[in-house]
């Protein structure tokens, strides 16, 4: 370390122990973003607000919150809701950004799909994402049991029971995982412990981890041209702005962002105020029973998907037990997206438009996908158990064709 | 210099020797940090005298037992008889804890069977699985008999019999 002389207390001193200019260039003024983008590429800053919001209306919710089975509900919809000061506020603003941090999760995740944005370079990037995407899960299904409602005692005692592993029938993991032998006060206080402290830690790390895996590959564009940022900056510094193919993060990116932002917070403010209901289950007003289940019971509407997975299979095949195969590929399901970089086959990063096959398999994913969340909240009976039966298939099915189908859109271009 | 780099390998090795003896201790105390509580443990046994609460045929009774619910049947005379049946002079009951076991959820009784409303499971009036993703029967809970008297949570030769039938 070289000796400093000039004062801690100056302006230049502090700058030179901190490198905080060159600091600000390397993250900001001087990190390049390609002009050739759209507002899905603002969704990284959408999420990072969310997250933001929910954990400042978390910490106003803690203030209050009991994490013992005797005090919380009333502690929700007594204290919160009825005699703290804004308390149905903060509530709100947290159940509406805890439901609407997916939807923007899901349009983040299937922008980077459709425009190949985690091949080639990009793996680190996709699989820190996927990584943030399962421990969001994990925070959002900790978070639902707090308020202590009907729903939040029955998706605990059903999500916990998965360790099961169905016919495996490792009932000491989940008795482990509960603190007993139901759904208990020990297991509603260390998933309030999970929620409230080591999974937001593991999130914030994650977020520092993908920003950083960002950084260096850059972000791709709409036409996913591979730019050489050195010459392209080179062009933007000497103030040929128009020419050169980038713009720096801050201020010109943000700028547009900000934009994005204002829109998606009007709608989000919008749902608080006027449209909470939608993630305030009514059967949760009903105080948890362990004696008594809700009639139908359903996760929210982000886990729907998966949860149709796995009730999908509703009888026995290849001499497996129809709940362990439903198990397996809820146990895929979870992770299936992390594989993508890894299947897919076509040795260019092009959008899904330029991939005539690919642009196919892309739509029906998403279709496939909207099929399972809607059947995955009917109830599982008669024509909708087939209609599930085939869309897991399906999604099955377009997984394991993945890397013929990109592998036909490499051989179509002469690519291979 | 090969004498210094044994030196270096010897310290590496037992620094990482102290560090897995140290990481695997802790894992054990915070495996154990999570285990069920002594109280929760002890607090397993529940009661129940058949001949005082007026079961009527064909209409099962819920009691609480380790914080799960626990179906206790009388068999009307139409129900097909069953080895695992736990006969008490002329009646037959069935004892299940009502758990679907398929994910948990607590199925609801429909005139002769129980249907679980989570993912359509249904089990006969013998706690056996008859549709749906539920791999196998309604667990029966251990349980001893003294006259009439059931004690949850006591394995005796009934609860043995009653598994042994259903298996």
């Amino acid at each position: 370390m070289a000796e400093i002389k000039e004062s801690f207390f100056s302006a230049d001193g502090l700058e030179k122990r901190l490198a905080g200019k060159k600091f600000w260039k390397t993250m900001m003024t001087e990190y390049w973003i390609p002009k050739d983008i759209n507002f899905l590429w603002a969704m990284g800053v959408v999420l990072a607000t969310t997250f933001a919001i929910l954990i400042v209306s978390g910490i106003f919710l803690l203030m209050y919150y009991k994490p013992d089975t005797a005090l919380a509900f009333d502690s929700v919809n007594y204290t919160i809701m009825q005699e703290v000061a804004y308390g149905w506020l903060f509530r709100h603003m947290h159940g509406v950004a805890a439901s609407v941090i997916f939807l923007i999760i899901y349009i983040h995740m299937f922008t980077g799909i459709y425009y190949g944005s985690y091949k080639k370079g990009r793996e680190m990037i996709w699989l820190s994402g996927m990584l943030l995407f399962v421990t969001f899960s994990a925070e959002g299904f900790s978070g639902y049991m707090l308020p202590w409602g009907q729903m939040s005692y029955w998706a605990a005692a059903v999500i916990t029971n998965l360790f099961a592993g169905g016919s495996l029938e490792a009932w000491g993991l989940v008795e482990w995982i509960r603190g007993g032998f139901a759904v208990n006060d020990a297991t509603l206080t260390r998933f309030f412990m999970l929620h409230v402290f080591l999974l937001p830690l593991v999130i914030i790390k994650l977020i520092v981890v993908h920003f950083y895996t960002l950084r260096i590959p850059h972000v791709n564009n709409q036409s996913s041209e591979d730019i050489d940022y050195d010459a392209e900056a080179e062009k933007y510094l000497a103030g040929n702005k128009k020419e050169s193919k980038v713009i720096p993060f801050w201020p010109v990116f943000l700028s547009k962002d900000f934009a994005v932002l204002g829109i998606f917070l009007i709608f989000y403010f919008y749902l608080v105020f006027f449209n909470y209901n939608f993630a305030m289950d009514p059967v949760n007003f009903d105080p948890a029973n362990s004696m008594k289940t809700p009639a139908h019971i359903y996760p929210e509407w982000y886990f729907l998907w998966s949860y149709e997975t796995l009730r999908g299979p509703f009888f026995d095949m290849f001499g497996l037990k129809a709940g362990d195969i439903g198990l397996m590929i809820f146990g895929f399901a979870q992770a299936a997206f992390l594989i993508i970089p890894f299947i897919d086959r076509d040795p260019d990063i092009l959008p899904a438009h330029k991939r005539p096959r690919f642009f196919i398999w892309f739509w029906i994913m998403i279709i496939d996908l909207l099929v399972l969340t809607v059947y995955g909240k009917l109830p599982p009976t008669g024509a909708n158990a087939w209609v599930g039966f085939y869309a897991t298939a399906v999604f099955l099915l377009l997984f394991a064709s993945m890397p013929f189908v990109t592998k036909a859109d490499a051989k179509a271009r002469g690519a291979l | 210099m090969s004498n210094k780099t044994n030196r270096r390998d010897f310290l590496g090795m037992s620094f990482a020797a102290v560090a897995a003896v140290g990481g695997a201790a802790s894992l054990v105390g915070m495996k154990q940090a999570w285990d069920p509580l002594p109280s929760v443990l002890a607090a397993g046994f529940t009661t129940v005298d058949l001949a005082n609460i007026d079961l009527m045929p064909g209409k099962p009774q819920i009691f609480s037992w380790r914080g799960k619910p626990v179906f206790i049947l009388l068999k009307t005379a139409e129900m097909e008889k069953f080895d695992g049946d736990l006969v008490i002079g002329d009646n037959r009951y069935t004892v299940n804890i009502g758990l679907c076991t398929h994910l948990g959820c607590i199925p609801a009784w429909k005139k002769d069977g129980w249907k679980c409303a989570c993912h359509g499971g249904s089990f006969n009036a013998n706690g056996q699985q008859t549709f749906g993703p539920p791999p196998k029967p309604l667990v029966v809970p251990p349980f001893s008999l003294e006259g009439t008297v059931l004690t949850l949570g006591q394995e005796g030769k009934e609860s043995k019999a009653m598994i042994a039938a259903r298996a």
